[in-house]
């Protein structure tokens, strides 16, 4: 289990919780109960049901043909498209939703970039009658108006984030400022396998259910459950975790993580972390991030607002460091072309954050025989304003 | 950067002890007054990048015991608006700790009172800690207040570093830390310990209330070996008032960065802290 935390937080020399004393009370709480309220039979059996009955978990595994075609592989697309609310993150909201409850926390506060992250949790908010504020960059909000929207209607409350760059990592700030402010009724769903320790296992828990049924839904249609390849995009990187962890010890299987190049790696416009990263602390986490020499944060740049993030979670840079997963990026132009490719083989319109896993597999060469699975994380029904945009329709 | 978090692996073995009394100026100032102690914070590189030491000096002038001196960082979590806005100032106006440090070579020639830096552990973990603890001490610094650096960390990475350094390093104690945590900070600590007034980021102005009144009894009536200080939400004479019937000092820090805000600012000072302390 050499890619597994240990007992203090870290995945080797990544992780830890760096946090204000403020917020130590809430993390530790959160720490000494998390694993056991979720080994709880109780707890994993109205999990599971939720999943099943109210996300419409299995999500498919789906042959590509047209796309396996193209590529000369066996491309399968692990649908987390078909979700409720349009992602992978109502996965970890509904994992953390119940654990909030259980904690006897009457307040739920949030991050968010694209708003998929804000739309899954206003919705198992008013699922289960709990007050929400959603923290979101002010540019956000703006070019991801349709989910700002849809918070709304689902009763959460959206607070615009106007420090800094405006962005995720801005409205993750002003989300810990608040859980300071509010630290005895309020949980923080933190979106990614981002934050201080625990997060970044627990939710990486909460999302490894879509390699669970990956392996399972293999088997059935493959006869295999391990394919060569695996790719996910990476932001934070919630989804690629989710989509590698059961994979994580089969070392046989290569793991592919795409961050974005936004306009290209040295263009001073980019969001690709582990190329222009260095080790240090961001939002709690010993990790990869986008910094001066000085160790001020360097404003990370992607049209993709999910991808739009100067970090990664900490086990991602423990699995670049390890090389157990190969960290490659995809520039702002590849991936609406890969989104608009995916629209016309085979009739699905991806979000621009998974479309950068699709651009990757022009790069890639593949046996015949090759079984590929990628993390279609998300829809892109929030992104048909840059598409159209892009494409002028 | 890697070899920061085995930082603890080449330095040479000293064992140093929790309870060292190394006398730097806060232990002197801790022993010689022990009430009404008034702490101001201030920015480094705001609201202008030249005047770190002018403001210190003139701050002393005005009757402040001991300084502050914040090193900025671009994602303050810990911070409310005001000292959001005069990090991010210094930073536009080119604040780095290189700088912060060449600008405090001449500290010592014009201040005398104890003078911490606060900031935050990215800076500090890309400067290399150990430098950073090595400069501080060669320019006068006697002890660093980090609000995101966490006990674990401190311990097991970097309270050697410090130690050999002579480098007090503060703790924040919050309303909702438990007994045993600040029984355990009160051990590591060797200067004071920072009372943080309520659940909250710098800035809100603090509402004293039977809640915050039962809370800084229940610190005192703990007899600490440390002494204690006050900070966040004092902002006038009341608050200072209110904080120091139960800790030995209390810290203001927004009031102080709004002040510099403000053209001739300079000027303020003497007035500003005479409001303080009445």
């Amino acid at each position: 289990m050499k890619y597994t935390v240990n007992e203090q937080g870290y995945y080797g020399d990544f992780g830890g919780a760096y946090i204000p004393e403020m917020l130590y009370p809430n993390v530790e709480e959160l720490r000494q109960q998390y694993q056991q309220i979720i080994g709880d039979a109780g707890f994993k059996s109205e999990f599971d049901q939720l999943l099943k009955d109210y996300v419409g978990r299995p999500s498919p595994l789906y042959l590509a043909k047209r796309l396996s075609e193209k590529y000369g592989a066996n491309i399968f697309l692990k649908r987390e498209d078909l979700n409720h609310t349009g992602s992978h993150k109502i996965n970890n909201a509904i994992g953390q939703i119940l654990l909030a409850q259980r904690l006897g926390k009457k307040r739920i506060i949030a991050e968010t970039g694209a708003g998929q992250h804000g739309v899954a949790t206003a919705t198992v908010c008013a699922l289960m009658g709990i007050e929400c504020v959603v923290y979101m960059g002010e540019i956000d909000m703006e070019r991801q108006a349709p989910n700002v929207a849809r918070m709304k209607m689902l009763g959460a409350t959206v607070v615009p984030a106007t420090s800094g760059s405006k962005t995720l990592k801005d409205a993750t700030n002003e989300a810990m400022r608040d859980w300071i402010g509010n630290p005895v009724d309020t949980h923080y769903i933190i979106g990614s396998v981002v934050g201080p320790y625990p997060y970044p296992e627990m939710v990486a828990q909460f999302q490894s259910i879509i390699s669970l049924e990956t392996k399972k839904q293999l088997l059935e249609q493959t006869g295999k459950e391990l394919p060569e390849y695996v790719l996910a995009c990476v932001g934070g990187g919630s989804n690629a975790m989710g989509m590698f962890y059961h994979f994580l010890e089969d070392e046989q299987v290569k793991l592919i993580a795409v961050e974005a190049a936004g306009k290209g790696v040295d263009s001073g416009h980019s969001a690709a972390t582990s190329v222009l990263g260095r080790e240090g602390i961001l939002h709690g986490s010993r990790t990869i991030l986008m910094q001066t020499d000085d160790g001020q944060v360097v404003e990370p740049y992607s049209i993709s607002a999910g991808l739009d993030y100067p970090g990664i979670g900490p086990q991602h840079a423990h699995l670049h460091k390890r090389q157990r997963a190969q960290y490659v990026n995809i520039t702002d132009d590849e991936s609406l072309q890969a989104g608009l490719l995916l629209s016309q083989l085979e009739g699905i319109i991806p979000a621009i954050e998974s479309a950068h896993a699709f651009a990757y597999l022009e790069k890639m060469k593949f046996e015949k025989s090759d079984n590929v699975v990628i993390c279609l994380s998300g829809r892109g029904d929030k992104d048909l304003s840059t598409y159209i945009k892009h494409f002028g329709f | 950067m890697g070899g920061q978090i085995a930082m603890h692996h080449e330095l040479p073995a000293m064992n140093h002890q929790l309870s060292t009394k190394h006398m730097n100026r806060l232990n002197q100032l801790f022993e010689k007054k022990k009430n009404n102690l008034l702490s101001v914070y201030f920015t480094a590189g705001y609201p202008e990048l030249n005047t770190t030491v002018d403001i210190a000096e003139a701050l002393e002038k005005a009757g402040v015991d001991f300084l502050e001196i914040g090193f900025p960082y671009s994602d303050p979590v810990a911070d409310g608006p005001t000292i959001q806005h005069s990090s991010q100032t210094a930073l536009d106006n080119g604040m780095n700790l290189n700088l912060l440090f060449e600008q405090l070579a001449d500290l010592r020639k014009r201040v005398s009172i104890p003078v911490l830096l606060m900031g935050y552990v990215n800076p500090m973990v890309q400067y290399g800690v150990e430098r950073f603890c090595a400069k501080a001490t060669e320019v006068g610094v006697d002890g660093v207040i980090v609000p995101d650096l966490p006990m674990y960390e401190y311990e097991t990475l970097y309270k050697d570093c410090f130690a050999k350094h002579q480098l007090s390093n503060i703790f924040l104690v919050t309303p909702q830390t438990a007994e045993a945590r600040i029984r355990k900070i009160d051990d590591l600590s060797n200067s004071f310990i920072y009372l943080l007034s309520s659940a909250s980021v710098t800035g809100n102005s603090l509402q004293v209330s039977d809640v915050t009144e039962t809370y800084f009894q229940r610190i005192k009536d703990l007899h600490l070996k440390n002494p204690t200080v006050i900070g966040f939400g004092i902002a006038d004479q009341a608050t200072f008032q209110k904080a120091t019937a139960y800790a030995n000092g209390a810290i203001v820090g927004s009031a102080f960065v709004k002040i510099l805000g403000t053209s001739g600012y300079m000027e303020k000072i003497p007035e500003f802290i005479k409001s303080i302390k009445g």
